[in-house]
């Protein structure tokens, strides 16, 4: 008879969700402190993962210091469930822990996500932890760590308009298109991770609790449930987010994030939700099929 | 005019080790008035503008500043926040090298623009229109406002420079060396362009040079030091025509004739 692949794992000496607990209250300490000063970067002690740093360390810790068995875990990449970020870290934590795994994002009690936040509105329940790469909003601007800390510390944030300021210098309009600085409980600015702008607007006073992972960069930060992040902008170049002529061309949503995807080599391209479980519940919902529809006739 | 001095220094001392790079300096510095310190390399000149402008803190001496609001504060018993704030919005500091006043990789414009935007401006339209204002009033070409200023010259970028730490209207100025490392008639033009501004705007400024032709362009008064002390002061043409002290005498003779 085999075993599944969590109690192999246990049998072979690993915890459960792979980090010590003493890890894990440690993380649980600099989590709680990060709740409790939205939009502030707290250093944790970030451990070597099975994993190469950049691959989503950062979440990937922050979760396992969160899980239960009785957890359910989505894990998206891109919005999708199905991209190889998402299907790895999916495996590693079932093997792991053992939890559930789900795609259908309304079932799961935490989702871990990379560049996307779900197109469905999260509830009080949930848990979003991000994978953040740099957390430092400032760093292009200002490279040394103790002055950018310094200029948290002190609510210094010109210097993030100066690069909003480029931006409109060079392209006409706010050319920044993920990764775009918010203030957080009007207090700091935060780097939302390179979600794209089109999904600040719903990390504002949002439901669930905002957690933000980055490993290699050892730091964690988080938005509390009903916090105010507001995206950065001038008076008279107000924040967007970007717009599509099109809409979905599998499920013809069209209040959704877009992906382009490029068809075949003669210039053929489509435009699909990248929210995979979105889409898919669309469609299966009955919705037209534009495409396809064309397609059968 | 206000009689108070917009800057009193007094018995300001800084030590390095056995070397003492300033050594019990006082003076005042009224509104409009401009100081020069001229002294040769290692006497302690821009150490003690480094202890004026709180980048450092002297060993002893107080450093007392009259505030917009008339009020007079120590600057080394200002908090943090408020010593930051000064420097960026009524204090200015004119680096020998740009690169070291100015950000590399953002355009001339936001470089100009980025004080603004420090103490809150959130128009683009007005913010760059000020930038542009200043980069014409320093003489550089408006039309390369989104060029990055390591694309100038060394005299382009000094006047960015210039122009980044004037876009807010300080009452007092730094500059340490501003024509070192340029060529004679780009010094020149800076000069000039220097004189009108400080006249225009009423501007008080603590200017160190080791040149001599330049203290005796900018500057009305000059201390002249060596080794960490002032050895004479005085109103400028009254220093450099009818030196006292057998050092400033040393130095006045030590000029070049072309």
């Amino acid at each position: 008879m085999t075993m599944p692949l969590h109690t192999e794992a246990r049998a072979a000496g690993y915890n459960f969700a792979f980090l010590d607990e003493q890890t894990k209250r440690a993380l649980r300490r600099a989590l709680l402190k990060a709740v409790a000063i939205p939009g502030y970067q707290v250093p944790f002690a970030s451990r070597e993962m099975p994993m190469p740093f950049g691959w989503g360390t950062g979440g990937i810790q922050v979760t396992a210091s969160l899980i239960g068995p009785d957890d359910v875990l989505k894990v998206i990449d891109q919005g999708s469930d199905d991209t190889t970020n998402a299907v790895s870290i999916r495996k590693f934590f079932r093997r792991m822990t053992g939890v559930r795994t789900t795609e259908r994002t309304e079932e799961a009690t935490i989702v871990q996500t990379r560049h996307r936040v779900p197109e469905r509105a999260l509830s009080d329940d949930q848990i979003l932890v991000y994978q953040v790469p740099i957390p430092e909003p400032l760093r292009y601007l200002e490279p040394r760590e103790t002055e950018t800390r310094k200029l948290h510390a002190l609510s210094e944030y010109g210097l993030m308009h100066v690069k909003l300021y480029e931006d409109i210098a060079r392209h006409g309009h706010i050319a920044t298109t993920y990764a775009y600085p918010v203030m957080v409980g009007d207090r700091y600015v935060m780097d939302p991770s390179p979600i794209p702008k089109f999904d600040n607007p719903k990390m504002h006073r949002m439901r669930s609790l905002q957690l933000f992972g980055a490993g290699r960069e050892q730091r964690v930060y988080a938005v509390p449930p009903f916090t105010s992040v507001r995206s950065l902008d001038f008076e008279d170049h107000p924040f967007a987010v970007q717009t599509w002529d099109q809409t979905c061309a599998l499920c013809g949503a069209g209040d959704s994030f877009l992906d382009e995807i490029v068809t075949d080599d003669r210039g053929g391209r489509m435009f699909v939700c990248s929210d995979s479980d979105y889409c898919s519940r669309r469609r299966g919902d009955g919705e037209t099929d534009p495409a396809r529809g064309a397609a059968a006739e | 005019m206000n009689d108070t001095p917009l800057l009193q220094v007094e018995g300001l001392s800084k030590r390095f080790g056995r070397i003492a790079a300033c050594d019990d300096i006082g003076f005042d510095l009224h509104d409009g008035e401009v100081l020069g310190i001229v002294g040769e390399s290692g006497s302690g000149k821009t150490t003690l503008l480094r202890c004026l402008s709180a980048l450092i803190a002297p060993d002893r001496g107080t450093v007392r500043y009259r505030m917009r609001d008339g009020s007079r504060r120590d600057v080394f018993a200002l908090s943090e926040p408020e010593r930051r704030l000064l420097m960026r919005t009524d204090w200015g500091f004119v680096h020998q090298n740009p690169r070291d006043g100015l950000r590399a990789h953002v355009s001339a414009g936001a470089n100009v623009a980025e004080r603004l935007m420090a103490v809150g401006a959130r128009h683009y339209g007005e913010i760059r229109e000020r930038a542009t204002d200043w980069l014409a009033r320093v003489e550089v070409d408006t039309a390369r406002i989104d060029d990055a200023p390591r694309t100038f010259s060394g005299g382009m970028q000094q006047r960015v420079q210039i122009a980044r730490n004037l876009v807010t209207h300080p009452r007092l100025v730094f500059m340490d060396e501003p024509t070192g490392g340029l060529d004679v008639s780009v010094q020149a033009r800076l000069l000039d362009l220097l004189r009108g501004l400080t006249a225009d705007l009423g501007l008080s400024a603590v200017i160190v040079t080791h040149d001599l032709a330049v203290a005796r362009l900018l500057s009305h008064r000059l201390m002249v030091m060596r080794g960490g002390q002032v050895v004479e002061a005085g109103l400028t043409d009254q220093v450099l025509d009818d030196p006292q002290h057998p050092y400033t005498q040393l130095l006045v003779n030590s000029v070049l004739q072309p």
